[in-house]
């Protein structure tokens, strides 16, 4: 049976909406797995949900990223397991280095949540495939460390490797090098991203003139893994 | 610092019987502080109705409870954090949100949504009236806090709410020169769960007492007591440090402790620390605590015992289970790596019995410390209600209307709030179906297809001038704000704000303002289900003006009976409501004229009523389109939201509209309540609804266009108003380029 699992920190808090999106929207058997866990098996897809962990101490996502359970998601990063992290999770993906670059504070200095327009720039990852190449869609982003950067060896790297998977479309929120909103690793199992997905899965938003497009992610996942 | 008045210490002897150590004067003093004995204002509470059929459990408690059926309960609790947040703005905001999440937890419920309703000083206008820019001028340095003030609280907030995963979904704002070098800030939290896990609260002799969460250190002594004063000197080892983290693991522990049905009693620590907390747990339940004080884990070890009991540091909780249940639980608090500790146990004496080093250092019953004795405070009409009535005021009608309504816009009390809401997390959960600015209050979604409304509304100005009148307004706006979402109201929550008791005449404001949420509560069948209230909101320059906040919840079934502000293309305006041209308290005359003094505008609880059935059910029937309720501003203000919140222009004529006003400018800007604005397209049926209606004053007054054209009004086949939609917006996100280089 397929089976999809969700890391949790202490202060973790988008963990239920994922939780909610897997089980209820795909019913996909979905396990919450404690940070402590250093012993993981059978998972088809692991997707770490935004947050707080640790309470953003020292920087976000840095003291997770050490974590017993993050040691297991980088086995299964190498072994080609999808591998989605969604803001806090992007954060500590990043710090964990199993993706390049750093997330810093947003350019205003505030926290920003609102919806904005992504471009798809790479459909040829798991939780891409069922977009078209630069199709553009909605979703709100939420986060006060957004702001992603590389330096400009790594921003060629990236770009000849082909890693951008979304970048910001007409308006950069957090200042981020190149629009970039999301990236994926060489081998392109592993996405971060800071919009969230999750909260675009009312069908209700729908009355208010917003879509649900952005939940093609989960979408292409739930394919992906199904092969 | 005086601990108790001498008649107080008194009373205290006379129970006692004895004379009272410093501890137990320290423990008393706490808890009988206004802030936490409501000794000035809890008679008048009693007023209240009591009686509800929904209602589990209403005011006097950390949170109301009301039941929406299915096995669903709601919590709701608000609190403020004015003199914190007026010293120390960032840590003062942040702080108060920490308490009303952990009032619902306290309840057996999970926090599912935070509104705030913030009052300031003046902040920089452009667009304000000489008067008030040169007041700003000639105060500066007071003035020059208010933007200090309003960037910190709202990140005070934003931090602790963002960071524990609770959306922040709605709020309201004011500014007045009463607040100047001061700040309201009034935060409440809506809780969600299931009746059957709601706390029950029954204890029995041997149960433990388990405090979890952070250390008590020096942080927030004698918070209570320096709330229930002036603010003279501004005393910063009386506010608290916010610590969300550690409030999200609370959050946690209590969820898991809950669904394992572990705990008996729970109690959050807030203003009185240990002494509130621990004094009126034990008279709640009518039993006794045995505590050793040594156990309490400090955050320094030469603390003095008065200091951990009245320390008012944040994030701790108090629990009590029983002996069989205490291991599962602290595998739980073991888990998250929440420090706790057993500091006492239940006893049937009834008695809160305070041990150190097998030494009793303080020993008196429960009820006398958690009952202050209460006061007879005396109300005297103040002379300047009268003289402000009938003051004689001359404002020159402008011959630019088009700049006049674009310096209303400009208004930061009027202004768009985005550059606050975008700061707030107000998506998480998933139950923010709506999001701010596309209804008048905030849309959640619950389940089995219900949705709960909720909103804040203030209106300081209006209260000074008449709080009867004044508070009658607030209530009324709130209820319209439910309403024209598509809502029908299941109960309020009041936050009452003023300057100091021992004045009569504040005192006086005071009554009046809780006659009419009595009135209005009665009148309407709406239920009052909890409420705070805050004296002595004064520094050197003055009291606050009277400053209810009233909440209000609402209940939708259906995503289709929500109605939204925006309106659509080709959409036929109507109006509900008469305009009057009592203008007293008006933004329009404070803001833009620099004027006080005139008549408050009337509002009659029938029509009222009347008006906001009506709308209502054309709601439910889905006759409209969209809805907006007139508030501040006026009419031209709720007209001009609705196309820029839609980017379509309007054509309004204004000569049918049903109104008393002698002048142009009065019609346009006037507060008259009880007013809402509709779009259809559906005219004919919705005037056969309307014809079904007694004493029904609407009026047909323009249609939407197509697209961004702009904003026009006429009066006798002129154009009196002809606004460009670019310019309108911009005008209207005026606060985020004030805020901007802050």
């Amino acid at each position: 049976m397929l089976k999809i699992g969700i890391p949790i920190f202490p202060g973790s808090n988008c963990d239920r909406d994922i939780y909610h999106v897997l089980t209820k929207f795909y019913k996909i058997k979905t396990d919450f797995i404690w940070h402590k866990k250093d012993k993981i098996k059978n998972y088809n897809a692991i997707v770490i949900p935004g947050g707080f962990s640790f309470g953003d101490r020292l920087r976000a996502g840095l003291i997770a990223a050490h974590s017993p359970i993050i040691k297991e998601v980088k086995r299964l990063g190498n072994d080609g397991v999808p591998v989605l992290g969604i803001c806090n999770g992007f954060q500590i993906l990043v710090e964990s280095q199993l993706l390049p670059g750093s997330l810093i504070k947003n350019n205003s200095l505030n926290f920003i949540c609102k919806w904005t327009d992504l471009k798809v720039r790479n459909t040829n990852t798991p939780f891409t495939s069922k977009f078209k190449m630069n199709e553009l869609f909605k979703i709100p982003i939420a986060n006060g460390e957004g702001r992603f950067i590389l330096n400009k060896a790594q921003l060629k790297e990236v770009k000849k490797k082909n890693q951008i998977v979304f970048s910001y479309h007409n308006d950069d929120p957090n200042g981020s090098i190149d629009s970039i909103a999301g990236i994926t690793n060489e081998e392109r199992n592993i996405v971060g991203m800071m919009p969230h997905p999750e909260r675009t899965c009312q069908s209700e938003l729908k009355l208010f003139g917003l879509t649900n497009s952005a939940m093609k992610i989960f979408d292409s996942l739930i394919a992906y893994i199904k092969k | 610092m005086e601990i108790l008045t001498s008649s107080e210490l008194n009373y205290l002897k006379k129970k006692l019987n004895r004379e009272p150590n410093l501890l137990e004067k320290e423990i008393v003093g706490a808890q009988w502080s206004e802030h936490c004995s409501y000794k000035s204002s809890k008679k008048y509470i009693k007023l209240l109705s009591k009686k509800w059929d929904r209602i589990i459990k209403g005011p006097g408690y950390d949170a109301g409870i009301i039941d929406i059926d299915n096995g669903d309960v709601i919590t709701i609790h608000i609190e403020s954090h004015n003199h914190p947040s007026a010293v120390e703005p960032y840590g003062g905001a942040a702080t108060g949100v920490g308490g009303i999440i952990r009032d619902i937890i306290s309840m057996g419920t999970m926090p599912i949504a935070l509104l705030n309703a913030l009052r300031f000083g003046h902040i920089n206008s452009p667009f304000a009236s000489n008067e008030i820019k040169t007041s700003i001028r000639t105060n500066n340095e007071l003035h020059s806090a208010s933007k200090w003030l309003l960037k910190n609280v709202v990140r005070g907030i934003a931090d602790y709410g963002n960071c524990i995963g609770i959306p922040t979904v709605g709020g309201e704002i004011e500014f007045d020169e009463s607040f100047t070098n001061y700040c309201l800030v009034d935060v409440a939290a809506i809780g969600f769960g299931k009746r059957k896990n709601l706390i029950k609260n029954i204890i029995q002799e041997d149960d433990i007492l388990i405090l979890a969460g952070s250390s008590t250190g020096r942080d927030g002594i004698h918070g209570a007591s320096f709330a229930s004063k002036e603010l003279a000197v501004e005393n910063r080892s009386a506010v608290q440090i916010p610590d969300p983290f550690m409030e999200k693991l609370l959050v946690e522990v209590t969820k898991e402790a809950i669904e394992a049905n572990i705990l008996k009693a729970v109690k959050d620590l807030g203003g009185g620390g240990l002494s509130c907390c621990l004094s009126e747990t034990s008279a709640n339940l009518n039993k006794g605590f045995d505590i050793d004080l040594g156990q309490v884990p400090l955050k320094y070890n030469d603390m003095d015992p008065e200091e951990i009991m009245i320390s008012e540091s944040q994030e701790r909780m108090l629990y009590i289970t029983n002996k069989d249940k205490l291991k599962s639980f602290a595998k739980i608090l073991q888990k998250y790596e929440v420090p706790f500790a057993v500091i006492g146990t239940v006893k049937n004496h009834k008695n809160l019995v305070i041990n150190k080093n097998g030494k009793t250092i303080a020993n008196m019953p429960s009820h006398l410390i958690a009952y202050a004795p209460l006061l007879n405070r005396n109300g005297k009409k103040p002379k300047y209600i009268d003289d402000l009535r009938v003051k004689e005021i001359s404002v020159t009608p402008p011959h630019d209307l088009n700049k006049t309504l674009l310096n209303m816009l400009a208004n930061p009390t009027i202004a768009s709030k985005n550059w606050i809401f975008q700061q707030f997390d107000h998506e998480i959960g998933l139950r923010t179906i709506v999001k701010p600015g596309i209804t008048d209050c905030a849309v959640i979604k619950l389940n089995n297809n219900k949705f709960l409304a909720a909103k804040l509304d203030g209106n300081s100005k209006l209260c000074y001038h008449d709080p009867y009148q004044g508070t009658l307004t607030c209530l009324s706006e709130a209820r319209a704000n439910l309403i024209s979402a598509g809502a029908h109201p299941i109960g309020i929550v009041d936050h009452l704000q003023f300057g100091n008791p021992e004045n009569p005449e504040i005192f006086w404001s005071f009554k009046k303002s809780i006659e009419a949420l009595i009135d209005f509560s009665n009148f309407n069948k709406i239920p009052v289900v909890g409420g705070k209230v805050s004296f002595y909101n004064e520094t050197k320059i003055g009291p606050i003006k009277p400053s209810p906040v009233i909440g209000m919840l609402g209940l939708i079934k259906g995503m289709v009976g929500v109605s939204q502000i925006r309106p659509t293309a080709e959409d036929t305006l109507y109006i509900i409501g008469i305009t009057s041209d009592n203008m007293g308290g008006s933004e329009y005359y404070e803001f833009l004229s620099g004027v006080k003094g005139g008549r408050v505008p009337p509002l009659d609880l029938q029509t009222d009523l009347n008006n906001s059935r009506i709308v209502l059910k054309i709601i439910k029937e889905q006759l409209i389109s969209c809805s907006h309720d007139c508030s501040k501003g006026g009419l031209a203000i709720a007209l001009a939201e609705m196309a820029i919140s839609s980017n379509c222009g309007l054509n309004i004529d204004l000569d049918k509209l049903p109104n008393t006003c002698e002048r142009l400018d009065f019609l346009l800007f006037a507060e008259t309540p009880s007013r809402f604005i509709i779009g259809t397209k559906n005219e004919e049926k919705l005037e056969n609804e309307f014809a079904k209606c007694k004493n029904l004053k609407y009026s047909k007054i323009g249609k939407v266009m197509d697209t961004g054209d702009n904003i026009t009004f006429m009066a006798k086949d002129k154009k009196i108003i002809n606004l460009e939609m670019k310019n309108a917006k911009r005008y209207y996100e005026n606060i985020s380029s004030i805020m901007k280089n802050q």
